[in-house]
């Protein structure tokens, strides 16, 4: 019964968030002085053209009305029709969410599989060797601008060493594999297409390696300051004083207490992974959000700048609840009490 | 040992004892932001050229003694527009950390002290612009308002607020009940005086500490802007802009993005290690310098 409590406070607390960033997005794209009608037809149009085009995206309404037919299209799933690619935004978004899920998946594995070891590493050599170069390379990641950071894997990898792919989901002489998941990695798999999952894995290295590498130093930093923390902690000096190996006194006892706090912010790394997503999509030519909403914001195109918007904005406290509830989980102490 | 600090020192005191200068990593953080600043402060006499003059006869050459970093592609000195950069970058997150500071320190200063439906409302605000992931919500403002350096900035002091207003409600609320606000009231201190003299200088240590990181954040994130057509605009000697400019001859003369983006890091990673630095000095939880 906690649990049913805990997630219907969290639920209504997400659409009330949400009704909040529809409202101010609502406000940014429809009331400051930029001129959509003015960026979709330009200067020549006829006023009747202008009259028809502000009639169908209901400009000629008052303000309030405007966002009160924008609701009523959401509650139904519609999200408007873009002026730029002039299709339904719903099916805009549709096609390009997968390409930065896909992305950002990759780079959140990124950082898990490097981030976790890199910060036990550094725990356990305090103060020597290893432990400066893990804080050494965390200030870098954290510091990095990641759209130079992707210019400069794509002029090594691609132009000088030519070991990898430097844009794009998949070899142009490659066939994309038929859309289950619209993950190319997991819809080549299901389809047993070896091609398509090699070309989409290559392409998909340097694309995640760089936007993973900002996440990589926060899990990092994160794990060594609560690995540090654990190891000094008497449970670990009776493992010790047990005659279990070092290996296992830090990797059973020390490692599986030192993840908790490492858990609860993959939620966050992962909202902060879609912003990065923006800019490493624009330098690898990843059709995905970033990019949509990039061409979307340069036209104008305010109803999928608001769909976009409005997308980015729920994976964020979506991810944080799914997070919540495999902490609650997780832990008992939050279960009772 | 933490058994001799019996009471943490708050407030000015705890700013102005820290032990900042003790850690030699913070003494690098300060000479290279102290490099910055000069180069900032000092552009006009330490570039050996105009930023903007344009030679073509000399158009994309490598690092030389003339031309340390090299030139770009009109022919423009990369050092010179990096040095004049650095103003731009300055001034970026100066602006940016100071307005969004004094806004979100206000509104968390209101929203703490007065509770009740005020701190509802105002903190349900606050969560509004933390759920947006800041570069998208800036690209939407800058987009709306038109592509510039000011657009940009103001997008990005939009997204940083609040961050501010809630470090300082948080700040407020474990303070408030504390004796010594307790006796101010009591001594029949004004709300107003009990806020500016007892509680905000209590919260200054965070704020510098989120201060020193939003520096750099701000000149990554306005950096950006710029690289993708949001931000500064070309002839500018932003940063972002450069990296921009030469993102096609990466392949050729990677000297032309390589630089600024060095630039770049240099700056932002100063102020992390400042905030860093700043945060284990505050904090004796933290001296472990995690």
């Amino acid at each position: 019964m906690r649990f049913l409590g805990f997630l219907t406070r969290r639920i209504v607390g997400i659409a009330a968030v949400m009704v909040g960033v529809s409202i101010i997005t609502f406000a940014i794209s429809h009331v400051i002085p930029a001129d959509p009608v003015a960026a979709a037809l330009g200067d020549h149009a006829t006023d009747q053209q202008i009259a028809a085009f502000r009639a169908e995206y209901h400009l000629d309404r008052p303000l309030p009305e405007q966002y009160l037919t924008y609701v009523g299209g959401l509650v139904h799933g519609d999200l408007g029709r873009s002026i730029r690619t002039r299709r339904p935004v719903s099916d805009d978004l549709f096609d390009s969410f997968p390409a930065t899920i896909e992305l950002s998946l990759a780079a959140l594995l990124v950082a898990i599989v490097v981030g976790i070891p890199a910060g036990v590493w550094s725990a356990v050599f305090r103060g020597r060797l290893p432990d400066h170069l893990v804080r050494l390379l965390s200030l870098i990641g954290g510091s990095i601008p990641v759209f130079w950071l992707g210019l400069i894997v794509i002029g090594l990898f691609y132009y000088q060493l030519g070991w990898l792919p430097g844009g794009a989901r998949i070899d142009n002489f490659v066939a994309p594999p038929p859309t289950r998941t619209g993950l190319y990695v997991v819809d080549s798999l299901l389809a047993g297409d070896l091609e398509a999952l090699r070309s989409s894995l290559l392409h998909l290295v340097l694309p995640a390696l760089t936007l993973g590498y900002f996440s990589t130093a926060v899990i990092a930093r994160m794990t060594r300051s609560s690995m540090l923390e654990v190891l000094g902690q008497d449970y670990m000096r009776t493992a010790r004083a047990k005659g279990l190996e070092e290996r296992l006194v830090v990797l059973r006892h020390g490692l599986r207490n030192a993840l908790i706090p490492t858990v609860t912010i993959l939620g966050l790394t992962f909202g902060s992974l879609l912003s990065g997503a923006v800019l490493t999509e624009t330098i690898f030519s990843w059709p995905g959000l970033g990019r949509y909403a990039t061409a979307a914001a340069i036209a104008l195109d305010f109803p999928a700048v608001l769909g976009v918007t409005l997308l980015a904005a729920i994976v964020y406290p979506l991810a944080n609840l799914v997070v919540d509830i495999a902490y609650f989980w997780l832990d008992p102490r939050t279960q009772h009490g | 040992m933490a058994s001799t600090v019996a009471l943490p020192v708050r407030g000015l005191r705890l700013v102005a004892r820290a032990p900042i200068l003790a850690n030699p990593l913070n003494l690098v953080a300060i000479a290279l932001i102290a490099t910055f600043a000069a180069c900032a402060l000092l552009a006009p006499l330490l570039a050996p050229y105009d930023p903007l003059a344009q030679d073509l006869a000399l158009r994309l050459k490598p690092p030389s003694p003339d031309h340390w970093l090299g030139t770009d592609s009109l022919g423009r000195d990369i050092a010179s527009r990096i040095l004049y950069g650095a103003r731009i970058s300055l001034i970026i997150g100066v602006v940016v950390v100071a307005s969004a500071g004094v806004f979100g320190t206000i509104v968390g200063l209101v929203s703490g002290y007065a509770g009740g439906l005020v701190d509802e409302a105002l903190m349900r605000l606050t969560e509004v612009f933390l759920a947006f992931p800041a570069l998208i919500l800036a690209m939407a403002i800058a987009g709306a308002l038109g592509p510039s350096l000011t657009n940009a900035i103001i997008a990005i002091a939009a997204v940083t607020w609040a961050v501010y207003a809630r470090l300082v409600r948080g700040q407020i609320l474990s303070l408030r009940r504390r004796e010594f606000v307790e006796a101010a009231r009591a001594m029949g201190a004004s709300r107003v005086r009990i806020v500016l003299r007892h509680l905000l200088p209590n919260t200054l240590a965070p704020l510098m500490v989120q201060a020193s990181f939003d520096m750099g954040s701000a000149i990554i994130a306005a950096a950006g802007l710029s690289f993708i057509g949001f931000g500064a605009q070309p002839p500018t000697p932003e940063w972002g802009v450069m990296i921009s400019e030469g993102r096609n001859y990466i392949s050729t003369q990677p000297w032309l993005s390589l630089f600024p983006g060095l630039a770049i890091l240099l700056a932002v990673g100063s102020f992390n290690l400042l905030g860093d630095g700043l945060r284990d000095a505050f904090d004796p939880r933290f001296s472990r310098g995690d």
